[in-house]
């Protein structure tokens, strides 16, 4: 059997000299609905829920476009009650971030009076005793609905009885201002390891040193290290100090802002391939007018206080470098 | 035992727009998987097997778009496989398609790429905040405008061409119903002046973003003499892949590229490529790859590409004439692209490309690639059943 585990589990503990961080990855995706579901949510808001008839007469809850078997193209939309019967279920002691309810609940699978397939929702009861395949619920409402899933706020148990006959009324789908997309925020939580091999390289640039790693076969140095050279394919583990200089080997100049970057256009950016590494680290050029900048050019970094990377990297005054000194290093 | 010859016998795409808000994304994959069957005159029963393919997960935010697309797809009670290998796969998806048929594991595979690039930003989905990294400085033409730069230094081509390919292939594009980009006022002076955004790349040098999908169908010996139409064969298919970054990596010619061509070649007889093949689709996203793929590709010596398409070999009416579609710079659902590229080429050999057909097209080469040139995927098509 496997293992429950109820609570995220923190992440295994990295070697106490390797660096580790939090990464949240974070985007509010948009979707475009369509009719069928469109009509879905754009119903929930109106506090009607819809289903769709099926090529085989069954009433599919919430409605697909196409049919869940066949895969033939759906468009009759029925109406079902609000009600309906659990058909399975399982507590949830610790509700988590972005869960429909913040105190423990039911996960449900209900099927509403009319439908022939069940939903997915949150059912608010005090306790797993409360609940039970086959008891009855109906919906609760949210009180201010937009047109989504949470339009839904969860189902709640029903004292009355259950319905003799449930025929889904046939439904037009048609309502003023209907619902055609929806934001879709979605976030991942990571922790984030670079390895050992990274943190070496991080701990040296905070005494503004550049170490870079050798490939014991192809005697390549590696800038910045991930622990093993790519081509051959066996880790590397001699440290190597490269730079501080180095030579632009290709470069562009930037005249779009980016976003959320604060830097005034145009601006050079470019390919450095400092001197004793196997390839080039990419670079803002600074310390000379962007249309001045040329292959060849030989630079240094320049740091800046309480920053983890060089700000830019200047002109040394050194003649440029010879285009073949550098071809196999763009 | 020898392998199965393969058949491409139905095609379908959605007219790429920048945002298709009418339909869920759903929607947008049958409309194309719709328009296969119809080429092929089979339905949804006829299909053995389903081969999809998309773009990053966070490019839209679905992590598994095979679980939620099967009814869509008409797959339930079929194998439904995706496929991900980043802006190649495409073309990819389409070769692994192939091969189940040519394996004689299925006798008749429905392959289908797509992106709704108008449901996130393809950018952000490619520059995730990791931590202790330096943040990219450059945006996306920023990655590949310093590669465009190595190439005229290495090949000495005039500044020029890059919007003499900008605008051949918006061009093209026009006679194209299903293009993103009909741009019917272009000039070549309007490319030449348009505003420089990562220079050398200029702003109409650079491809869109568009919401669109791309359907095959393919099938085996039998199936092809069923079809309505005239088959599209293959002859030969590759995918090489290379780290991103690596010591001695050629951004401007990498050698996957070039490995993945040999071996098409190789498996379709084609000693010259310049002679032998009569249209190629590539994955141009900024038009200065035209002529670094042309030498990539084997189509010129190395530093001689920009010549050819100067030359206007590569145009509608040229003797290699280079994205008869209108290419990515006219199109780009970035996980439908490569597909795209495989069948227009596939369009072309069966006499299907409408105004933008090549006369006496037999055979033509569809190309791909994707993620920091980190993958290559490439067909070889032809009007004959190979031998
Ligand atoms: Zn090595």
């Amino acid at each position: 059997m496997p293992e429950v585990t109820p609570e995220p589990t923190a992440p295994p503990a990295a070697p106490e000299d390797v660096l580790t961080a939090p990464l949240v990855v974070e985007f509010p995706f948009t979707r475009s609905l369509g009719p069928v579901r469109g009509a879905f949510l754009t119903g929930l808001r109106e506090r009607t829920v819809l289903g769709i008839r099926a090529t085989d007469g069954r009433v599919v809850v919430p409605p697909t476009e196409y049919d869940p078997e066949t895969g033939e193209e759906l468009s009759t939309l029925v109406e079902v009650a609000p009600t309906g019967t659990v058909t399975t279920w399982a507590w949830n002691p610790t509700p988590r971030r972005g869960q429909p309810l913040a105190t423990p609940f039911a996960w449900v699978l209900v099927r509403l009076d009319g439908a022939d397939t069940a939903l997915l929702h949150a059912l608010d009861a005090p306790g797993p005793d409360a609940v039970r395949t086959g008891m009855r619920v109906r919906v609760r409402w949210a009180a201010d609905r937009t047109g989504a899933i949470t339009d839904l706020a969860c189902f709640v148990p029903d004292d009355a009885p259950a319905p003799e006959t449930a025929e889904p009324a046939p439904h037009h789908g048609a309502f003023d201002d209907p619902v055609t997309g929806i934001t879709v925020p979605a976030r991942l939580d990571y922790t984030y390891a670079p390895g050992r091999a990274q943190t070496r390289y991080l701990r040296a640039l905070g005494d503004r040193r550049t170490l870079g790693e050798r490939c014991p076969v192809c005697r390549k140095v590696y800038v910045p290290p991930r622990g093993a050279c790519p081509t051959c394919g066996v880790a590397t583990a001699e440290q190597v100090e490269v730079g501080p200089r180095g030579t632009v080997t290709t470069f562009c100049i930037v005249n779009i802002k980016a976003r959320n970057l604060d830097i005034e256009v145009p601006y050079v950016y470019a390919h450095i391939a400092l001197d004793g590494a196997g390839l080039p680290l990419h670079a803002r050029i600074g310390g000379i007018p962007y249309d001045q900048v040329r292959m060849g050019l030989r630079v240094e970094p320049v740091w800046r206080d309480g920053s983890r990377y060089p700000d830019h990297y200047r002109p040394t005054g050194e003649p440029d470098a010879d285009y073949d000194s550098y071809k196999e290093l763009i | 035992m020898s392998k199965e010859p393969v058949a491409v016998v139905g095609i379908g795409q959605t007219a790429h727009v920048a945002a298709r808000r009418d339909v869920s994304l759903a929607g947008l994959v049958r409309e194309a998987a719709r328009r296969a069957l119809d080429d092929a005159a089979l339905d949804w029963r006829d299909i053995d097997a389903v081969v999809i393919g998309k773009a990053p997960d966070f490019f839209e935010g679905v992590m598994m778009p095979e679980l939620f697309l099967a009814d869509a797809l008409g797959a339930v009670g079929k194998p439904l496989l995706r496929v991900h290998t980043a802006g190649s796969v495409g073309g990819s998806t389409a070769l692994v398609a192939a091969k189940l048929v040519a394996a004689r594991v299925h006798r008749t595979v429905l392959t289908l790429a797509f992106e709704k690039q108008s449901e996130s930003n393809a950018m952000w989905g490619l520059s995730l905040p990791i931590p202790f990294q330096q943040p990219l400085l450059a945006g996306a033409g920023g990655f590949f405008a310093p590669h465009v730069r190595a190439y005229l230094r290495r090949s000495k081509a005039p500044d020029h061409i890059g919007s003499l390919v900008a605008y051949k292939d918006r061009r093209n594009a026009l006679k194209n119903p299903y293009a993103h980009l009909h741009e019917v006022d272009l000039t070549l002076e309007k490319v030449r002046s348009s505003p420089m955004l990562w220079d050398p790349i200029r702003y109409s040098e650079t491809c869109p973003s568009s919401d669109g999908a791309c359907a095959m169908v393919l099938t085996d010996t039998a199936g092809a003499a069923r079809s309505p139409h005239p088959p599209a064969w293959l002859h030969g298919g590759a995918m090489r892949s290379e780290p991103t970054l690596f010591a001695g990596k050629d951004f401007v010619s990498p050698r996957a590229g070039r490995d993945c061509a040999a071996d098409v070649y190789r498996q379709s007889g084609i000693t010259d490529p310049r002679r032998e093949i009569d249209a190629v689709e590539m994955y141009v996203p900024f038009s200065w790859y035209e002529p670094m793929w042309l030498e990539n590709l084997g189509f010129a010596a190395e530093g001689e590409g920009w010549r050819l398409t100067e030359s206007g070999a590569t145009a509608l009416d040229g003797d290699l004439p280079v994205n008869p579609s209108g290419g990515v710079l006219s199109t780009n659902p970035i996980g439908a692209s490569g597909m795209l590229r495989f069948a227009e080429a596939a369009l072309q050999v069966r006499g299907r490309a409408g105004e933008h057909q090549i006369d006496g097209a037999r055979r033509a080469l569809g190309h791909a690639y994707g993620g920091g040139a980190q993958f290559f995927s490439m067909w070889l098509v032809g009007a004959d059943r190979p031998e």
